[in-house]
């Protein structure tokens, strides 16, 4: 399939699903209404109101603070994950230690720490920070003390035996080895550094895209909601190009996932 | 005595291993190997018979259960800082382009980055990867990798080398020119070379003295014969060689028996 063709034919998949929603939330089929407006708005009253939140520039304080509490959250969660990860990797007994506890806390759904958070740190952003970081967090701590461990005993024997001694060898064998792990799970942590910003917002918060949503379906705005939802769409699209650029420079050394054709 | 200036002297090692099962499996017993300072010694065996361990050992990766291994007359304790290694496997750093697999072992040893990068383009040159240093290792062919691997441990001068089926995966073609690449880069300064392999016609037409090893487990040494072929050798046209057949026959009946048996340990689990 040429590039062409394949963006006209994504263009129409979106066309399609646009025409029907505005076809059945219009027009009763049968005398009746498949998606009520109420429920459901119209993609004109969504447009709409994107377009006002542009216009006014409301919009740009909520995603400034989303976009913020996304970086911090990520940038903390990353930078504990890979200390916490290495100091495991390379401590056999503590990790064993506290193995229970880290699944234990990973297993809990981590919303559930939301109020909390809040009780702690407030309606501003470090509740939604801390929030993303336990998401972030484990994500790179598990790739990070995968990275470590599964350096491969071939190159680790032959690190040793080109004369590295214990610095150089986390400096040329472990570390590139667990950022590999890391980047390659970069569009996961950024998107739910994200999830934690957004969830943050819905659940207590004074700005930002998920006190945005949440303040629509307060009044039963579903336009709002739904334009919402548009928006914070496409702020996590233009996220994860970023970040595929960012991956495409840092592993230049990885072979392409599949050099199949289609 | 020869022992005491052998660049590599083993002396009735033992090398075993504990199993999961608590059991103990013995991989190499009462071995004797000694590697003079600018000899080629070839090990053959079949399958699963130790050789790689025994290299391991010289390499001091691994410390032996009883014997002793000494290193140009000194006991071996610790890694050997003499020797380098050049594994099966793919042992290149996948993050590194081949420019910097190279120069790493150079830096290791506190060469400035400049002059390091300098000598690895060099040694890239020499095995013929002047214009692919860089180049990442998946964008290298198997042969390629190999030359890589060869400049890798051959920039740090190492006194001994100690080399794993380091031709296994690779095409016939392929592993005669590594063959000739290897025996013209070793001509130039002879070094003592403990060099494994499963195939005996290999072994003849590089090295000075093929090792026969038996079966395993506890695989032992069962023959040393002397390669009488002069040098330099190209390892196409020798193994044309009337020598080299009688030779081939002459050691292939002591290695024929192993084989079966070490194939049917295999088959028979």
């Amino acid at each position: 399939m040429s590039r062409t063709n394949l963006i006209v034919l994504q263009v129409l998949v979106a066309v399609v699903a646009v025409g029907l929603w505005y076809v059945l939330s219009t027009y009763p089929v049968f005398g009746h209404m498949v998606l009520p407006p109420f429920f459901f708005s119209n993609p004109v009253d969504v447009a709409r109101q994107i377009f006002e939140w542009f216009v006014s520039g409301v919009i740009w304080k909520h995603l400034w603070v989303t976009l913020i509490e996304s970086i911090l959250a990520f940038v903390t969660g990353s930078i504990g994950g890979v200390l916490v990860g290495f100091w495991f990797a390379l401590q056999p007994r503590t990790a064993a230690v506290f193995d229970p506890y880290v699944k234990m806390v990973n297993s809990l759904p981590r919303v559930v720490l939301a109020p909390i958070f809040t009780l702690w740190l407030g309606l501003g952003i470090w509740s939604k920070v801390a929030l993303g970081f336990t998401l972030v967090f484990f994500i790179v701590f598990f790739n990070v003390y995968q990275g470590v461990k599964e350096v491969s005993p071939t190159v680790l024997a032959n690190a040793r035996m080109l004369g590295m001694n214990k610095r150089q060898l986390m400096r040329h064998v472990y570390w590139p080895s667990a950022m590999s792990w890391m980047f390659s799970s970069l569009h996961t942590s950024v998107g739910f550094a994200v999830v934690g910003a957004v969830v943050g917002e819905y659940l207590g918060a004074a700005a930002g895209l998920g006190y945005l949503i949440q303040q629509a379906d307060g009044v039963f705005d579903a336009a709002g909601v739904f334009a919402g939802m548009f928006v914070l769409a496409a702020f996590v699209l233009v996220i994860d190009a970023g970040v595929s650029a960012i991956e495409r420079r840092l592993l230049v050394w990885r072979p392409a996932p599949s050099e199949a054709r289609p | 005595m020869a022992l005491v200036s052998a660049a590599v002297g083993l002396t009735n090692v033992d090398v075993a291993f504990r199993l999961a099962n608590g059991g103990v499996f013995r991989a190499v017993e009462a071995a004797t190997l000694t590697v003079e300072d600018d000899e080629f010694v070839a090990i053959v065996g079949p399958t699963g018979c130790g050789k790689s361990t025994l290299l391991n050992i010289a390499a001091g990766l691994i410390a032996p259960t009883a014997g002793k291994v000494a290193v140009f007359g000194s006991a071996l304790s610790a890694l050997n800082r003499q020797a380098g290694y050049l594994f099966q496997a793919d042992a290149l750093f996948p993050w590194k382009t081949a420019l910097e697999n190279v120069a790493i072992g150079l830096e290791t040893a506190g060469v400035s980055s400049e002059e390091a990068r300098a000598r690895a383009q060099d040694w890239l040159t020499r095995v013929g990867l002047g214009a692919f240093g860089d180049r990442y290792p998946h964008m290298l062919s198997g042969g390629q990798r190999k030359r890589v691997g060869l400049a890798q441990v051959l920039i740090r001068n190492p006194k001994i080398l100690l080399m794993d089926e380091p031709f296994g995966p690779l095409d016939a073609q392929t592993r005669q020119i590594m063959g000739n690449l290897l025996l013209e880069l070793w001509g130039a300064d002879r070094k003592a070379v403990l060099f494994v392999t499963h195939d005996l016609e290999e072994a003849i037409a590089l090295s000075d003295r093929v090792v026969i090893m038996s079966a395993g487990p506890a695989a032992r040494m069962i023959g040393s014969w002397q390669v009488p072929l002069a040098r330099p050798r190209d390892i196409a046209e020798i193994k044309l060689d009337h020598a080299f057949h009688e030779l081939h026959r002459e050691i292939w009946q002591a290695l024929k028996d192993e084989v079966t048996k070490g194939y049917m340990q295999t088959v028979g689990g």
